[in-house]
């Protein structure tokens, strides 16, 4: 085996490896726990950066096993599948640490980081799928790891969370199965590649290929929180917060829209989709499912779950710059992929901090919090900014890009569902702003768990892991143009997939 | 004497005796040593097929047919001798745990598994059709005494009724080997597969509806399955396994020798009849496995279930990769099943209750055997990365290749059912415990030879290439 070969694979095992051993620990082998854990993360992202620059410099690295006669178990690490890994392998590491200090003295740790190591080994291999059996492989494995964690806390409201997330996903991944399994049958094989493997059979299977994309977008739909396909993620927020964090901001709908991606650019080719009519029906879906999640949000007065119908809202904004045909919003879709993610993380931190520290958990009880966790605060306030688009935030660089990108594909509808988002994003994101901020500190806290002490507002586990995602937010967008930014690699990413093709 | 196909067989004769001269605590031991003999050479014997890609034959004495006894491997018995021997070999470390000392159920144990499996081994190479009948009496009566060998009223109960059908099922099957001799003089497969013809007369295909029922009935297909629940249900966990995982799959693969053997040319008439009681199996399963109270009785109702699957293959037998994915199949519920029951027995020791719902709580003190229930859920729901996974796509991909979908719906129905009631037992075991119940500490041993048998179930589907292409030449 050469490099090539070997550095996928290292990226798999450098958290498979470290989550079997952590399922074998002790419980109270805090140290050894904590060391396997962060040496899984920090190894990870070297192996990450050691294949981005390969990558960038025109390298190929994959590796592949034959499983049946004719079907492969296959990875490769491509710059989109990069974009997807790094994005997963640094929220890891800050997850990890925010998970080592939110879960301090909790029962059942070697299990909780047992299942998260290998849900990340799932996301890697997601990223990293050659073909669609092997993205399938690992989707599923993402969905059977994921559902220990959120079932975690073992009571009967957590149950209920679990069981309706695995009756979606489990669903879905059904009609994904049937998709695969038609369109290999077809096939022959079903390797990504670029521009798509579909448009070879010709016109008399335009209705065959219809309904394939149909069960394969339903299938990876379910994760990626498609209305009418999201009702699992506001349930599943019952699980600890580093798992919504990780699992709901970034891995798990992740997932679900890299699967969309891969699907429409790598299976149908984007030109082929848009020659069977079914860009148009899948960017409604995305646009009526940005509107639906914004608008159920409002309503939402526990914080994890507004944001998580706010997340099926921003996770839909990838699926509508996959959907519009062109490079731009292409580009505004997959820096989506990264900028979401980063926005979310830290929203989902913070809102873990509150109810770790003081006990809140519902927006109402929200007031004054920014006077006794500004720092937390802060954060909280750069991530919303970006989710609502605000300048000199990530989110502004994604919505900028969609926007000319929707109206380059002529497609003028899109950018005023992207503008009635925003005011619906700052609808329900600048109330608890205002209430953290200006209302008055109440005589007491719901259940105050952590002291402050001096300036310090909660334990530094909890807090650096927001800030420090807060930051990229903002970095995300200040360095924007320069070559090391996920605007960069997107570009790269579209410069790639539309082959022949004017790219900005 | 060097013939790997002769020690097969004589091996687990020789060490049944021992053990039962020796008694269970030294016998436990030369049976492992047995069994582990076994398994090299049931590997040899695969390796050597599977480079081959030519099946072996021996005549015992040098009295070959039609006077003496011929044994004859092709790579289908091969890959069934090597599941046997994988699934014994666990199960036997697993029951010498398990079985307490001074146990009835522990003494007869040993013995009984001897003959069980030489009676197996022998009905997998035997090449002609009343010597099988032989060793189905050998593998139904060791496997009826395992049952009953607890003496309690319900497994004896359970014992008769398993008796009365394994015996009326091979009933049946010798009646039809009589009426094929009676029409062709001879009851060796290799002879008799040219002579029968579609145009064979009426006795003939009433001895081969005969010997297929009887069979199905020994499989316990849908309806025939009523036998199974109390017997699989209610045997030690050790027994229970060895059943659900190779003693129906004997009969079936009897029922898939025949298929491609002497009544090739008229049993396709059947064909979907028998993927009908296929299909009705995995339904009224699994409908019978999410409503159990018991969770061993859950399990049994699975088997009935997953036992479906494998007659879903018949209508598809015209495309190579149908017996394949049977093949995997078998070997993917085989290995998750033991796996499966192995937990279970684990999880009734520990918590003292029998029932489902007395699960609560079980994931904090026995994580091994709840993760090894869960790898083994995995396989007979047919998620990635199992060998059921494998065998479910192999199955959808040789009913789209022909046009049958109705069989892929059923087969893609089934992996739901199959979640719901896997997950039905994970998630009461997630629960809290209720406060103040101790639960038993429970060997080691029994947890981690559970968990082989899963994951062997589960790792097997990265590498089904090998297998596949042993099947391959059959």
């Amino acid at each position: 085996m050469n490099t090539q070969e070997l550095l996928p694979l290292a990226v798999l095992f450098s958290s498979l490896l470290p989550g079997l051993v952590i399922f074998a620990l002790p419980e109270s082998w805090i140290a050894v726990r904590t060391t396997l854990n962060l040496f899984g993360a920090i190894a990870k992202l070297g192996l990450v950066f050691l294949l981005l620059a390969g990558v960038h410099a025109g390298g190929s690295y994959g590796v592949r096993f034959e499983v049946l006669p004719g079907l492969d178990l296959a990875l490769k690490a491509d710059a989109l599948g990069l974009l997807f890994i790094t994005l997963s392998a640094i929220l890891w590491l800050f997850t990890t640490l925010y998970a080592i200090g939110y879960l301090e003295g909790a029962p059942h740790r070697s299990r909780f980081f047992g299942f998260f190591s290998l849900c990340v080994t799932a996301t890697m291999g997601i990223a990293m799928a050659a073909n669609l059996f092997t993205f399938f492989v690992f989707y599923e494995l993402l969905t059977l790891s994921t559902f220990p964690l959120v079932v975690h806390r073992g009571t009967d409201k957590a149950m209920k969370g679990g069981t309706v997330y695995l009756a979606y996903t489990l669903i879905g991944g059904t009609a994904l199965l049937t998709g695969i399994v038609w369109l290999h049958h077809l096939i022959g094989h079903t390797e990504f590649a670029h521009g798509g493997i579909a448009a070879a059979l010709g016109g008399e299977y335009a209705g065959q290929l219809k309904i394939i994309f149909l069960l394969l977008i339903a299938g990876v739909g379910v994760k990626a929180a498609l209305v009418p396909l999201h009702g699992w993620l506001p349930q599943a927020m019952v699980a600890p917060a580093p798992v919504s964090a990780l699992l709901h901001a970034v891995a798990v709908v992740k997932a679900g829209a890299f699967g969309i991606v891969r699907i429409v650019y790598e299976v149908y080719g984007v030109e082929f989709a848009q020659s069977l009519n079914l860009l148009l029906p899948l960017a409604i879906i995305a646009a009526v499912t940005i509107i639906w999640g914004s608008f159920r949000a409002l309503f939402q007065d526990d914080l994890k779950k507004r944001l998580a119908f706010s997340t099926v809202s921003q996770v839909s904004y990838i699926a509508l710059g996959v959907a519009l045909f062109g490079p731009i919003g292409t580009i505004g879709g997959l820096v989506h992929l990264v900028h979401q993610g980063i926005m979310k993380i830290t929203l989902f931190f913070c809102a873990g901090n509150y109810a770790e520290t003081l006990g809140i958990h519902k927006v109402s009880e929200m007031d004054g919090a920014g006077r006794r966790m500004p720092f937390t605060t802060l954060a909280f306030s750069i991530g919303a900014l970006g989710m609502m688009g605000a300048p000199l935030t990530a989110g502004a660089v994604s919505k900028a890009w969609l926007m000319d990108g929707a109206t380059a594909a002529g497609m003028a509808w899109a950018t005023w569902v992207l503008w009635t988002s925003s005011l619906l994003n700052a609808a329900y994101f600048l109330p608890i702003l205002w209430r953290a901020w200006l209302r008055p500190v109440p005589t007491a806290w719901p259940e105050e768990h952590i002291p402050r002490c001096g300036w310090r507002e909660t334990a530094w586990l909890l807090l650096l892991p927001p800030m420090v995602t807060a930051a990229m937010t903002l970095a995300a967008a200040l360095f924007a143009d320069t070559g090391v930014s996920p605007l960069a690699w997107a570009r790269l990413i579209a410069a790639r997939e539309y082959i022949g093709l004017e790219t900005p | 004497m060097t013939d790997p196909l002769i020690w097969l067989i004589v091996l687990p004769l020789a060490w049944a005796t021992l053990a039962f001269a020796l008694g269970p605590g030294r016998g436990a031991w030369v049976a492992m040593a047995g069994l582990l003999a076994q398994l090299w050479l049931a590997f040899a014997l695969a390796q050597k097929i599977g480079a081959g890609g030519a099946a072996l034959s021996h005549a015992v004495g040098g009295w070959g047919a039609p006077l003496g006894i011929d044994l004859a491997v092709d790579g289908l018995s091969a890959a069934m001798l090597l599941l046997t021997q994988c699934v014994a070999l666990p199960l036997a470390v697993y029951a010498r745990s398990y079985f307490k000392t001074g146990d009835p159920a522990g003494v007869w144990f040993w013995p009984l598994l001897g003959f069980l499996i030489a009676g197996l081994n022998a009905l997998f190479v035997s090449a002609d059709l009343f010597n099988i009948y032989v060793t189905l009496e050998l593998v139904g009566l060791a496997a009826v005494a395992l049952v009953a060998a607890g003496g309690g009223a319900q497994q004896v109960a359970a014992a008769l009724r398993y008796l009365f059908a394994t015996l009326l099922g091979s009933g049946a099957y010798l009646l039809g080997v009589a009426l094929l001799y009676g029409a062709y003089g001879t009851v060796s497969i290799a002879t008799l597969t040219p002579l029968v013809t579609g145009e064979a007369p009426r006795l003939v295909w009433i001895a081969g509806i005969l010997m297929v029922s009887g069979l199905m009935l020994k499989t316990a297909l849908f309806p025939f399955h009523f036998w199974l629940p109390p017997a699989h249900g209610g045997a030690p966990a050790p027994v229970s396994a060895l059943l659900s995982a190779l003693v129906v799959k004997a009969s079936f693969y009897l029922i898939l020798r025949l298929w491609l053997g002497p009544l090739q040319p008229l049993l396709p008439v059947f064909a979907w009849g028998m993927a009908l009681l296929g299909a009705a199996a995995i339904f009224w399963g699994s409908w019978q496995a999410i409503r159990a109270v018991k969770l061993k009785r859950l399990i049994a109702y699975s088997t009935v279930a997953q036992l479906g699957y494998l007659f879903l293959i018949f209508p598809l037998l015209a495309n190579p990769a149908a017996l394949k994915a049977g093949v995997i199949q078998i070997f993917a519920h085989g290995l998750a099943k033991a796996g499966m029951f192995a937990a279970a027995g684990v999880m009734i020791k520990a918590t003292g209750q029998d029932t489902v719902a007395g699960l609560a709580g079980a994931v904090e003190r026995l994580p091994v055997t709840l993760f090894a229930f869960g790898l083994a859920g995995m396989t007979l729901m047919g998620l990635p990365p199992s060998s059921g996974f494998l065998a479910k796509w192999q199955i959808i991909e040789a009913a789209l290749a022909q046009g049958y979908w109705i069989i892929a719906v059923v087969a893609l129905a089934g992996g739901l059912l199959a979640a719901v009631y896997v997950f039905r037992v994970l998630r009461q075991a997630f629960l809290l415990a209720p406060e103040g119940r101790a639960m038993a500490t429970v060997p080691r041993a029994l947890e981690w030879s559970a968990f082989a048998l899963a994951a062997a179930s589960v790792l097997l589907g990265l590498r089904g290439v090998e297998l596949m292409r042993l099947v391959g030449g059959a």
